[in-house]
């Protein structure tokens, strides 16, 4: 397959022309770390941002970044880093899942929607993503939203192509709001809870008015459910002494230091757990905190066997298991009927990512809306086609 | 004596409206049904009360279902629909048309739920937004997006507009606080879209119908997050001899690495209106003001405030003043969340809602000055100064049509500006019809073409709110 790597964004409005006329879809790659997440698609070429790259502006005073999509993720936080700021939402790194090597692009983070532990407090890459350039399947380039985060004028196309998938669009520019970062971080681990209990006292620490910035449990032998404060240091001594106290009916925790804290939460961040055997699925399970035990007992009643653990206080669920049959794809999401809960298949071998829905299967109803807003941003249907939903 | 135009009535709606009465009998019952003229009138304007038109009919739903059913009557009639909240759109979002029913969602104002482990409310969409955090307090938890007029404004409107507030530096506006929505469609379906998770499956189409100004559907329940309050909070008021070393005062404390929970900007003839009616101590011999609010613990507020104080040294703050106690708190934000009720109390005004890139803050201060000045009219200035969100309020006698030309002139001079030094038209009030016909200054045609077409997947034939946000002419080319 081909590979076109437009210069500039007048080459890539002429390549996007010329696949809507042949009627030749483009599969979009940026770094292509995340390949591998999806359904499979029927594409004639490749159209790479590789050179669409480079930081357009960064205004530390006005917590404000603007990058080509191309551009790598490193260089965006070491800009960022220099000015002692950082993308608030942590975007995971998927090497390590999928053994992809390449480099991570900011317009893949906000393509995807990447975030990691600290979107439980600082919110997602769709929270802080407050504009996008990209180019439509009539060659047209489109902007929304812009560079000040307080922005309400037009319909938000922003959110809709933050997480899309590249189906909505090639992003030629995207525009992150950004944060201070911390002085300093610290962590506490508490051991030996169950499912349940661990839930239950990172509610108690997320509803404290600490600002826990994450919360994770391991379960294991011990399992380990471990807290983090990200503050000035004078507060991250006393928030982490506050939560000691508010948490000592869970037992007694250990603390941890910046440097440990730090190497704990990049593992969290990039489920380096589940990464040991690749050749296994990895599910990706979103849900109501308070649900995700019941989601984990209901799985484990029904006699299958996986690894897992919980992020974002229980409200996401990483879970690994073989790659057999439908990799329990049934299962797993008749678990979470009922609830608003949502399961996404991100690592499976490409011949079960053709027979089982990586994405949540929708109602009719949101599947008309769907397929409409695909429609109207891809008429041509030449972006990703069917890498989210089958003709979208 | 108004220059924003309204579409002129579909003669054959006015024509059937006893008809399209008697169709909304059979769907409500009587209590739920405003037709006379008298009670609609209360419908026939919001806070952009220069404009009014009378709505065909006004109908106030019990539930989910009702509001399905007038909407699904209305699609098959070809009948126009304007959702309305509280009435309390500065934008005029929520100003009804002759030939539209008003669909109203004040009697939905049940909180339905309280989870404190998920930290979510799951509420009816006509609460208000005060009422949220209302009944979370005891508990020591809020709803964080805290709009001016949250004392009346509801949910289904915040969500409309995507409102903001002070404090959304820190906790984002309401596109950050909402986890999902019961929606009605045009045609009456009802979609949930998201939920009690953190986020949802397919396509973010919570995050695009949040400020979508009633375009796509009805919203009849949402699922918010609510947070734990800190356990402190303190104002401090920072006095400057200028708006441009206040200005420099505010981006020195970002780039030292802190971001206040809100930092509030007023200029000389803010504070001296506010102060009138707020008596909150407010300095009056300075030229800009400054409230910030630091929060945390006893020690960790004073760690803060210290920085913050020492940072204002080195731009020639005159007056610096922290609060004492609750009550003093509770004054410095009531003069703030009162500025636009007191101005009204001195004169008429509009009020912008540009925001412009915190940088060019001093700039536009001064142009604006100069802009309303060149019309003969004279402004207030209070704004959100850490995300840029600014509002001028331009004063002028409502009574005197070409004062009302020349302030509405003015607002749209100030308008461009933002728009020209790369901020955009409308931070947290909304397009309506008061922006509508400036969405070309700041979009391209297929800008708005894209727009439009994503707007149709929702509402095909343009019955929801249509003489909002999208200029009227040249709609056909989506």
């Amino acid at each position: 397959m081909s590979t076109l790597v437009p210069e500039n964004e007048n080459q890539a409005i002429e390549i996007v022309k010329d696949a809507k006329a042949r009627r030749q879809p483009l599969a979009i790659e940026g770094g292509g770390t995340r390949a591998g997440l999806g359904r499979p698609m029927q594409t004639a070429a490749i159209l790479s941002t590789q050179a669409l790259s480079g930081i357009i502006f960064h205004e530390p005073a006005e917590m404000v970044i603007r990058a080509r999509a191309g551009t790598p993720l490193a260089q965006v936080e070491a800009a960022l880093a220099s000015k002692g700021q950082v993308l608030p939402f942590e975007p995971m790194d998927h090497r390590g899942i999928f053994g992809s090597e390449a480099e991570p692009t900011i317009g893949a983070v906000a393509a995807c929607n990447i975030s990691g532990p600290r979107r439980i407090r600082n919110g997602a890459a769709r929270d802080s993503l407050i504009g996008v350039r990209f180019i439509n399947s009539a060659g047209e380039a489109i902007n929304s939203g812009g560079r000040v985060m307080k922005n309400v004028t037009g319909l938000d196309l922003v959110k809709l192509q933050c997480g899309a998938w590249g189906t909505l669009g090639l992003l030629t520019e995207v525009t992150f709001k950004v944060i201070p970062a911390s002085e300093t971080e610290g962590a506490l681990v508490l051991e030996g809870l169950d499912d349940t209990t661990a839930i239950a006292a990172m509610s108690a620490a997320l509803g404290s008015p600490f600002e826990v910035s994450g919360a994770a449990h391991e379960p294991g032998a011990p399992a380990r459910t471990i807290l983090r404060i990200e503050h000035f240091s004078s507060s991250v001594d006393y928030r982490l002494g506050e939560l000691e106290k508010l948490l000592s009916k869970f037992g007694r925790p250990r603390r941890l230091d910046r440097q440990a804290s730090q190497a704990l939460w990049r593992n969290i961040r990039d489920a380096a757990s589940l990464n040991e055997d690749r050749s296994k699925a990895l599910w990706r399970i979103s849900v109501a905190p308070s649900q995700a035990p019941q989601v984990i007992t209901t799985l484990s009643d029904k006699g299958l066997t996986f690894e897992y653990f919980f992020d974002w206080g229980g409200g996401l669920i990483w879970l690994s298991l073989p790659a057999s049959g439908d990799a329990s794809a049934v299962q797993i999401r008749a678990a979470l009927s009922g609830t608003s809960g949502h399961a996404t298949l991100v690592r499976a071998p490409l011949e079960l990512r053709q027979s089982v829905e990586v994405f949540q299967p929708q109602s009719i109803a949101m599947m008309k809306l769907i397929q409409g807003v695909k429609a109207s941003m891809d008429s041509a249907g030449i972006f990703n086609p069917g890498r989210m939903y089958a003709g979208v | 004596m108004s220059s924003i135009l309204f579409p002129k009535p579909d003669p054959g709606i006015l024509a059937r409206r006893d008809e399209i009465i008697a169709g909304l009998t059979r769907l409500l019952p009587s209590e739920c049904l405003i037709t006379s003229e008298d009670e609609r009138r209360a419908f026939e304007t919001d806070a952009l009360t220069a404009y009014r038109r009378m709505p065909l009919a006004v109908a106030l739903p019990r539930s989910t279902e009702e509001v399905s059913a007038l909407l699904a009557f209305c699609a098959a009639e070809g009948v126009k629909v304007v959702p309305r909240g509280a009435g309390t759109s500065l934008a005029g979002g929520a100003i009804p048309q002759e030939d539209a029913l008003v669909i109203a969602v004040t009697k939905l104002n049940k909180i339905l739920d309280v989870n404190y482990p998920n930290r979510t409310v799951r509420v009816q969409a006509g609460v208000t937004n005060l009422s949220i955090s209302e009944s979370v307090m005891p508990d020591g938890f809020f709803y964080a997006p805290d709009p001016s007029s949250q004392l009346a404004c509801t949910i289904a409107g915040n969500i409309g507009m995507n409102s903001g507030g002070a404090h959304c530096l820190k906790y984002g506006v309401t596109t950050n606080n909402v986890l999902g929505v019961r929606m009605v469609l045009m045609d009456g379906t009802i979609v949930d879209i998201g939920g009690d998770a953190l986020e949802a499956p397919g396509y973010d189409l919570l995050g695009l119908i949040v400020g979508s100004e009633g375009q796509l559907g009805i919203v009849t329940e949402a699922t918010l997050r609510i947070l734990r309050m800190a356990e402190g909070a303190r104002p401090v008021l920072f006095g400057f001899p200028s708006s441009e070393s206040a200005g420099a005062c505010v981006a020195a404390i970002i780039g030292a690495g802190i971001v206040p929970v809100a930092m509030e900007f007023m200029d000389k003839p803010a504070i001296a209106i506010c102060e009138a009616f707020a008596k909150a101590g407010y300095p009056l011999d300075v030229e800009a003001m400054l409230i910030i609010e630091v929060e945390g613990s006893e020690i960790e507020m004073e760690t803060q405030l210290a920085r913050i104080i020492e940072i204002a040294g080195k731009h020639d703050v005159q007056v610096v003043k922290e609060s004492r106690s609750a009550m003093e708190t509770a004054l410095i934000w009531k003069g703030r969340k009162s500025a636009f009720g007191a101005t009204g109390r001195v004169a008429d005004y509009i009020c912008m809602d540009g925001t412009v890139p915190t940088g060019q803050l001093s700039h536009v201060l001064k142009r604006t000055g100069e802009i309303v000045e060149s019309y003969g009219l004279r402004v207030a200035n209070v704004f959100h100064a850490g995300d840029g969100n600014m509002h001028p309020l331009i004063l002028y006698n409502v009574n005197d049509p070409a004062e009302q030309e020349q302030a509405e002139a003015a607002g749209m001079d100030i308008l461009k500006l933002c728009v020209d030094v790369g901020g955009c038209l409308t931070g947290e009030h909304g397009v309506g019809i008061e922006k509508r016909d400036l969405m070309r200054h700041q979009f391209t045609e297929a800008d708005l073409a894209q727009q439009m077409s994503v707007r149709a997947v929702f509402d095909k034939d343009w019955l929801l709110n249509p003489s909002k946000v999208f200029p009227l002419e040249g709609r056909n080319a989506a």
